[in-house]
């Protein structure tokens, strides 16, 4: 299978096998995710979307029992090699979470978290960051007379891009989102789908999701999933107009999942 | 029998016996709040009692209950959370965990009074420490700090995973998710917890009869210098809390007044445990609202 040809590939997943326990969830993957564009993961359920996602920022580590073979290089350097430092790695792999999971703290100390325990303490500094990342977030408009307000008075959809302003604020590379619309109403999911289609001129996006539709709309790269492997991966517009594969066709033609 | 009249059944003997479970509770706090609470007074709350002479008070007592307390805390707080933080946080499942939080269980449950005889063997005797304020505290650490431990690790696990991860996502380390997400996220359970079993330090009395004593020196509460032997702050002296006192006069009391005085310190002493209680309600609601807060 050939990478599609969109610009320079960021990140390359060689020979990649993930075990719970005894149970395979990933086998044998390999692709290559593009520099900034997006990246859709699609796929029935329990097909190891979110397993592969959660590799990219070893957030699998914290699983006890989990497995890892194969190789995950970011920028050109591995990522489960001994002298990689989880925390720096996570700091350049962002993530977005299904649900909303803002803090239970004012929509400032949200933002402004991340760089506050990274070091930053300069008042200016910090007010700057939180400002760049709401606004990056398309937050900053709704949010920006109420920053002492709770993180939990705003609606799922603010949450949201709240929780990706978070996420923006440590300047990642990559950001990560794990069906971060799907607990969301149609038009709050439009905004973030909106939004992802700007950030992706700065970041790296991978996105999970439920929705082909979606996968369709915002995506410039699509994978497709079954049992753990890679079935199919593409320019979205070829994956979706011309699948090579009998089981993407069946897939995307709504046949099953 | 059928299906309906056998739960009508039950249903009426359940009720039975809660309500008789609710009226002996209430009669007990009544009978001791009405036999007590006209003896109490600021005289009675801040005067020394007397040993022969009537009109003797509980205020040593009170303070030495309270000085207790606190001492307690001062060792139970960190060692809990710690300990619980370790528990639920670092340790690895398995046969290690497994035995401490066994330990844990066993030690939470022993009776106060074998308690208060291991405290007068390894604090008082072995230890050399006397009977003190520290032994007694040590000895209310043994089973209070089980207790502590317990109430970290389940407000600690209480902790939604999603906050737990969505600050290692950003790149934190594991300990400073701890401290700036989850412990914050689960103060308000430990909050309550700690004042309920304080509450429970505050009523003690048989782990304290052999370690903290049964008598207290003629306390100078002009004198706050810690390390002087009649300063009511000093932490190795000898020292009778509220409990004790109201178990030694009602046993061996020769004032005249021995069961007023008893009755007035047990009310004393129920309304500042209903008070611990309360208290800890309060403030457990407080502070969800205000982690919850919509402004
Ligand atoms: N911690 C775990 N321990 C054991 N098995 C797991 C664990 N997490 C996931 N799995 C299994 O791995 C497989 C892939 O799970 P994963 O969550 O990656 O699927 P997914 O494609 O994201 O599904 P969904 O669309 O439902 O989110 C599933 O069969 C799941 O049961
Ligand atoms: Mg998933």
């Amino acid at each position: 299978m050939q990478a599609p040809a969109h610009t320079r590939a960021l990140i390359e997943i060689d020979k990649l096998n993930l075990y719970y326990g005894t149970f395979h969830a990933l086998k044998n993957v390999s692709m290559e995710i593009p520099e900034k564009a997006i990246t859709a993961f699609i796929g029935p359920s329990g097909c190891g979307k979110s397993t592969l996602l959660r590799t990219l920022n070893r957030m699998n580590d914290m699983i006890a029992g989990t497995r890892i073979e194969g190789k995950i290089a970011i920028g050109g350097a591995d990522i489960y090699s001994k002298e990689v430092d989880v925390e720096t790695l996570r700091k350049k792999v962002g993530m977005v979470f299904q649900q909303p999971n803002p803090f239970p703290k004012s929509i400032y100390d949200n933002v402004a978290y991340g760089p506050r325990l990274h070091g930053i303490s300069g008042r200016k500094q910090l007010d700057e960051i939180v400002e760049t990342s709401l606004r990056s977030a398309a937050l900053w408009e709704e949010v920006k007379d109420y920053l002492k307000r709770s993180a939990l008075s705003l609606s799922g959809g603010q949450q949201q891009r709240l929780c990706i302003a978070r996420a923006l604020a440590v300047e990642p590379d990559v950001l990560l989102m794990d069906e971060a619309t799907s607990a969301l109403d149609p038009i709050s999911t439009l905004k973030i789908e909106e939004l992802a289609q700007e950030l992706k001129d700065r970041y790296t996006i991978v996105m999970v999701t439920h929705n082909m539709h979606q996968a369709a709309r915002v995506s410039n790269q699509t994978v497709f999933f079954l049992n753990g492997e890679v079935v199919e991966y593409a320019e979205t517009e070829k994956l979706f107009s011309t699948p090579r594969d009998q089981r993407t066709e069946d897939y995307i033609s709504g046949r099953f999942g | 029998m059928n299906a309906k009249t056998a739960d009508k059944v039950a249903t009426v003997v359940i009720c039975l016996f809660a309500g008789i479970i609710v009226l002996v509770l209430l009669g007990l706090l009544g009978f001791i709040l009405f036999r007590g609470l006209s003896h109490i007074s600021w005289d009675f709350l801040t005067s020394a009692p007397e040993t022969i002479k009537a009109g003797g008070g509980i205020g040593p007592q009170l303070f030495n209950s309270l000085f207790l307390l606190v001492l307690t805390m001062l060792i139970t707080i960190p060692l809990g959370l710690g300990a619980g933080i370790y528990m639920s946080q670092y340790a690895k499942p398995g046969k290690v965990t497994n035995s401490i939080r066994l330990v844990v269980e066993v030690l939470s449950s022993f009776p106060s009074i074998v308690v208060g005889l291991f405290g007068l063997l390894v604090f008082v005797n072995i230890m050399g420490i006397g009977f003190s304020l520290f032994s007694g505290a040590l000895a209310l650490t043994v089973f209070n700090l089980p207790l502590m431990v317990r109430i970290t690790e389940q407000a600690m696990a209480g902790v939604p995973r999603e906050q737990k991860e969505a600050s290692l996502a950003l790149g934190l380390s594991r300990w400073k998710t701890i401290t700036s997400v989850m412990l914050p996220i689960a103060m308000p359970a430990i909050i309550t917890g700690t004042i309920l079993a304080a509450g429970r330090v505050f009523g003690e009395a048989a782990a304290l009869l052999f370690t903290a004593g049964m008598s207290s020196p003629r306390l100078d509460f002009t004198d706050w210098n810690p390390l002087s032997p009649f300063s009511p702050l000093n932490p190795f002296r000898p020292a009778e809390t509220l409990a004790v006192h109201i178990w030694k006069i009602n046993s061996e009391g020769l004032a005249p007044d021995a069961g007023e005085i008893a009755a007035g310190a047990s009310a004393v002493l129920v309304l500042t445990v209903l008070l611990f209680n309360f208290g800890a309600r309060w403030f457990g609601r407080f502070m969800h609202r205000k982690f919850t807060a919509t402004r």
